[in-house]
């Protein structure tokens, strides 16, 4: 045995610890599963076992569920749904060996305990779990497209209620011990050093240990409320669909696994469940959700991206220049992130306004228990507002977040140039200029870099890293090691216009405007939008961006002799028209495409239809759907062939985490690969036949689908 | 085919369906073996002649499960030879009862039915019997399951009724149900409905508020906006995706109120009638049950009656009377939109917004409220159409005689 560690103490009680080699945490291999299965139908024949206890023989953990690659893998593989269904049978069976064994049997969960290794739990009959706040257990099968395939549905619908159960199942967010305890899914808590002992002691007290749902009689709680509206199913239902919009089919088949199983016996129960895994096993959607979200961003976080061979470099000081909304964030992370930040602005007044916005939010994360009280003082004495440019003497990255104009950056780098050392970085943190031509007011264009983060940075994971022309390697790779300083994401483009996610963003939202020049009834763009899983409406996220801006921004385009391309030369006159004939530049400025009553819901501005006029044939649902899915989708692509994007995981990773691109799609580029691309080039030339010839795909486009070529070339990343 | 005819019909009373209503004392296989009895008293049947019993019923759970239309025939002294079936078209239950007992009689698979419904809501809660729809998670996903409420909220949004004009339509069905009991029209039909010891529990309806004016209605609150901001709403605007905003405009005073009650009726061919020397009161022309958008569910009544009249050969204005029922004032109002048909020829005598709606059993009360309205008019035709759950509606014409 290659993963267990067995031993019979004096009392007949077998303790099995689990140890998978090579990993710091355990995970339930299959290999892990097969040891297990062997070693538990030779303890069903060993008399001189009483009892067992399973626990883990590493320094943390329990087992911290399934090899997420591996499934990835798998799907990648072609699984058949038959043969998705016997992997869960494979887990299922040896759950139920376990539960059925005749003896008791006790779980020792001395820390994270999650998917398959709280699964394996819930099929013991006693599970002690330790008071350490890291011990969490939970289902989180649900995060990606999959549901707990080893009887979790059923047992722990069986166990604490479906009504209880369903939470924990549907949105997967583990639980703290005492949580786990008041939830009744473990039975006792104990300090981790008396975990085994307590676990042991309950075995030699119950030898005739048996789970409830296979006592003779035993009905599930729920059973008689279970087929009415007012019982524990119908409001989750309700929820779920309302959420998932019909893209994401985990909540659904979770859903079923309850509602079917827990009407029938434990055995008929797993094997309902085992059909829905198949279902959702051979799903794009979970394969997107595991790919993207999972493994590449894992890697992104891990610096995949980094040139080698530079040493990793910790930043203690930066400065930050601009106390705005942008520049106050990043020296919150900063800060958090335990750097010393000089905060910069025109005034000592602006810059102090914007540390006390930052304290109040500080303030709010310790009200809501999120961060103590000492670490928030801690992060904010890390902070120091200034107006002086001398204050940045020992920074040892700049980065600027004033107005987007090129004569204020110019203004502003020039001034931090006389004052920062001289090897400082400098990094801009920009939406929209490109960085090579800010980079040229820089004295040294190599250690110039871009650096653009997301609203609101506390909580927006990704950075997208600008890489100019003149960008160095080691700039890069140091400004790579200070996004992973902070914690975020990090996906890397090289300099465009818009880069990356401006970029797609844009046409998301044009692709709304030229819609509503199509005639098409506003409130039906939202909906298909929302359905097809962006978070908003591509005209509400244009009255948040402000439509002024957008219009600026447009101009500096012009000015800067961009690309016509890059002039957003269909959509800008509604823009226009909307700001300066209409007088509805946005949320902000008082109303723009929506009307923001002060004591009632936001509503679309009925003077849209007097300027865009509502066709009477409007087009199918599905079909915006696609519009506003595929437009986005072949800028992704013009970006690959442009060189924007070199990697595949960067374009999937800054759609879904930066401007809400649904992550059912994997992203931008899994959204074309999942398709198939020959699928996607031929629905796009039909929209272009129908909605114009920004849907054509590209000659290098078509070349690639006649090829066979996909975006990403392995299962796992670019 | 021979002719199927009505020979009879008669309702209880309808009792507040709540524990303080005059009938919540009284089981429902009570209420619709009280009816069955009448029937038989009324017309001296000899009940061995009747070849079946069919009964609505939308809640066959519990006292109301398994088989009330065997079970009301040997509680009511039915012959034991009298078999009986339980149907549950939801709302067009008993509608539909009368239609299938029309058509065993018009096959000449059946001498005489007897045809009806019956719901105590007040002691079987609708939806208390469960069921895929609300609970099975792939049904309830794919058919967008939304609450009725909802549906008639969506209605009025789509076709634009104003809370001013579902109010007004529920206050005008107040005063004709109240002008219709007050001039005796429901008397010869409305059979009181007695406890064990004989005394009459309850011989008029008892949900009605004759006088209500549209400023006490308007003084209600709508009773959807709690379930549609639990999500009801943005479930049924992804099925509508051009509502922006579901205005609710619904209260309990301009729905259908929530009442017990059982209904009956008498059908037979002409040879039954013959024999026994009954007077055959109207004839079933025809019937048609169609399916509709699930989510909304309550915009049946219109196509229906449609397919029905013209396979009839009959348009709307051969029509003298209809009783379209009033599960919610959005569902006439839509009705008579669609149709071209004016109000003074639909629910002349009110309807279930003033009088109440025992689901399975309403129906056929409104079959015999139409005939009933023929011969005191002097009218020819009735069309009878109710909406049914889950999107279905049922229409029966029948033609006095």
């Amino acid at each position: 045995m290659e993963t267990l560690k067995y031993q019979v103490d004096g009392d007949g009680v077998a303790l099995v610890g689990i140890d998978v080699p090579g990993r710091s945490l355990n995970i339930l291999t299959p290999q892990l599963q097969r040891e297990l299965e062997q070693l538990f139908a030779w303890i069903a024949g060993d008399d001189a076992v009483k009892g067992v206890v399973i626990h883990s023989a590493k320094a943390r953990g329990f087992i911290a569920g399934a090899d997420l690659m591996e499934l990835v893998q798998a799907f990648e593989r072609g699984t058949s749904k038959s043969e998705a269904r016997e992997q869960s049978a494979y887990l299922q069976g040896l759950t139920r060996r376990i539960e059925t064994l005749g003896k008791p049997v006790a779980t020792a969960i001395g820390g994270l305990a999650l998917g398959g290794g709280l699964e394996l739990a819930l099929a013991t009959h006693y599970r002690v779990l330790s008071t350490d706040p890291a011990a969490q257990v939970g289902l989180p099968e649900v995060t990606v497209g999959l549901l707990p395939g080893g009887g979790g549905t059923q047992r722990l619908s069986r166990l604490i209620g479906v009504a209880k159960a369903l939470p924990l199942l549907l949105e997967g967010k583990p639980v703290a011990p005492q949580q786990a305890l008041e939830l009744g899914i473990v039975d006792e808590l104990a300090e981790p050093a008396q975990l085994l002992e307590r676990a042991r002691a309950w075995v030699l007290a119950n030898p005739e240990a048996r789970q409830p749902w296979d006592r003779k009689g035993w009905k599930p709680r729920d059973l008689a409320a279970l087929a009415f509206p007012h019982g524990p199913l119908t409001a989750a239902i309700l929820q779920a669909h309302v959420a998932s919009r019909g893209n994401y089919p985990a909540p659904l088949a979770i859903l079923s696994c309850v509602g079917e199983g827990l009407v029938t016996d434990i055995d008929t129960g797993l094997r309902i469940e085992r059909n829905y895994f198949a279902q959702l096993l051979t799903d794009p959607v979970a394969r997107n959700l595991i790919r993207t979200q999972f493994i590449n961003k894992s890697a992104a976080e891990k610096l995949v991206r980094r040139p080698r061979g530079f040493e990793t470099r910790k930043f203690a000081r930066i400065g930050v220049l601009g106390a705005g909304q942008m520049g106050a964030g990043i020296a919150q992370v900063a800060a958090a992130a335990g750097i010393e930040v000089t905060l910069l602005d025109a005034s000592q007044t602006q810059a102090e306004a914007a540390r006390e916005r930052i304290a109040a939010d500080l303030a709010r994360s310790v009200a809501r228990g999120r961060l103590g009280q000492d670490k928030a003082a801690a992060i904010l004495a890390r902070i120091r507002p200034t107006a002086d440019y001398a204050a940045l003497a020992e920074a040892e990255l700049v980065i600027e977040a004033v107005f987007e104009d090129l004569a204020v950056k110019a203004e502003v780098t020039g001034k931090a140039v006389a004052a920062m050392p001289a090897d400082a970085l400098f990094a801009s943190n920009t939406s929209t200029l490109p960085i090579s031509r800010l980079a040229a007011e820089f004295p040294r264009p190599a250690d110039f870099i871009g650096l653009h983060f997301f609203s609101p940075v506390e909580r927006m994971p990704l950075v997208e890293i600008i890489r100019g022309d003149a960008t160095s390697d080691v700039t890069l790779a140091q400004a790579m090691d200070f996004v992973g300083q902070l914690r975020k994401t990090p996906i890397l483009v090289n300099d465009s216009p818009g880069f990356f996610t401006s970029r797609v963003f844009g046409s998301f939202v044009d692709e709304g405007f030229l819609m509503l020049k199509d005639g098409i009834d506003p409130v039906l763009v939202e909906q298909a939008a929302r359905q097809a899983g962006m978070p908003v409406g591509p005209l509400a996220v244009a009255d948040e961006v402000s439509l002024e801006l957008q219009f600026k921004v447009n101009r500096q385009a012009i000015e800067l002799g961009l690309d016509q391309r890059f002039q957003r030369a269909a959509a800008i006159d509604l823009v226009r028209s909307m700001v300066h004939d209409l007088g509805r530049p946005g949320r902000r400025g008082g109303g723009g495409f929506y009307e923001y009553p002060a004591d009632d819901a936001k509503h679309l501005w009925p003077g849209l239809a007097r300027h865009w006029p509502v066709a009477a044939e409007q087009p199918k649902l599905e079909e915006l759907r696609l519009r506003l899915l595929n437009i986005q989708a072949l800028e992704a692509a013009c970006c690959v062939e442009e060189g924007v994007i070199d990697a595949a995981a960067d374009a999937d990773l800054g759609s879904t985490l930066g401007i809400g691109f649904p992550t059912w799609t994997g992203g931008v580029l899994s959204y074309i690969d999942t398709l198939g691309l020959p699928g996607f080039v031929e629905q796009c030339d039909q929209l272009a036949e129908r909605w114009g010839e920004r849907f054509r795909p590209s000659p290098w486009l078509r070349q690639r689908a006649a090829s066979g070529e996909t975006f990403h070339r392995s299962s796992v990343s670019a | 085919m021979t002719d199927a005819y009505i020979y009879d019909h008669v309702r209880t009373p309808r009792g507040k369906g709540r524990a303080d209503g005059a009938l919540a004392q009284i089981t429902p296989i009570q209420l619709a073996a009280q009816t069955l009895a009448a029937l038989r008293q009324r017309n001296d049947l000899d009940t061995a002649q009747i070849d079946d019993v069919i009964l609505g019923c939308v809640a066959p759970i519990g006292e109301q499960g398994a088989n009330l239309g065997r079970l009301a025939a040997i509680v009511a002294d039915y012959s034991e030879g009298v078999p009986g079936q339980q149907i549950n078209r939801f709302c067009a239950s008993a509608l539909e009862a009368v239609n299938l007992a029309a058509a065993l009689v018009a096959a000449g698979q059946a001498q005489a039915v007897v045809a009806g419904g019956v719901e105590s809501m007040s002691r079987t809660p609708m939806g208390g019997d469960g069921g895929p729809w609300y609970a099975d998670p792939q049904t309830n996903w794919k058919s967008y399951y939304t609450p009725q409420g909802i549906g008639a909220d969506l209605i009025a949004t789509l076709d634009g009724y104003s809370r001013e004009d579902v109010d007004r339509f529920a206050v005008e069905s107040q005063r004709r149900a109240a002008q219709a009991w007050d001039a005796g029209y429901f008397a010869g039909s409305v059979v009181p409905v007695c406890d064990v010891i004989g005394e009459v529990a309850l011989a008029h309806d008892e949900h009605m508020r004759p006088g209500s004016r549209v400023e006490d209605l308007g003084r209600l609150k709508p009773a959807f906006v709690a379930m549609g901001a639990a999500g009801y709403d943005a479930l049924a605007q992804q099925r509508y995706p051009r509502v922006e905003r579901i205005e609710h405009v619904h209260t309990g005073g301009n729905s259908s109120g929530i009442v017990d009650g059982a209904s009956a009726v008498l059908i037979g061919s002409r040879a039954f009638g013959e024999r026994n020397g009954l007077r055959p009161r109207g004839r079933i022309l025809g019937f048609q049950s169609i399916g509709s958008e699930p989510t909304i569910m309550l915009t049946g009544p219109a196509p229906c009656s449609a397919k029905l009249l013209q396979r009839l050969g009959l348009g709307f204005d051969d029509i003298d009377l209809f009783e379209v029922n009033e599960a919610f004032a959005s569902v006439v109002l839509r009705f008579m939109r669609e149709t071209g048909v004016g109000h003074e020829r639909v629910n002349v005598n009110g309807g279930s917004i003033a009088m109440g709606h025992p689901l399975g059993a309403t129906g056929a009360m409104l079959l015999g409220i139409a005939l009933d309205e023929l011969e005191r008019r002097g009218g020819k035709r009735a069309l009878i159409t109710l909406c049914a759950a889950a999107g279905m509606a049922t229409a029966t014409v029948i033609e006095r005689l």
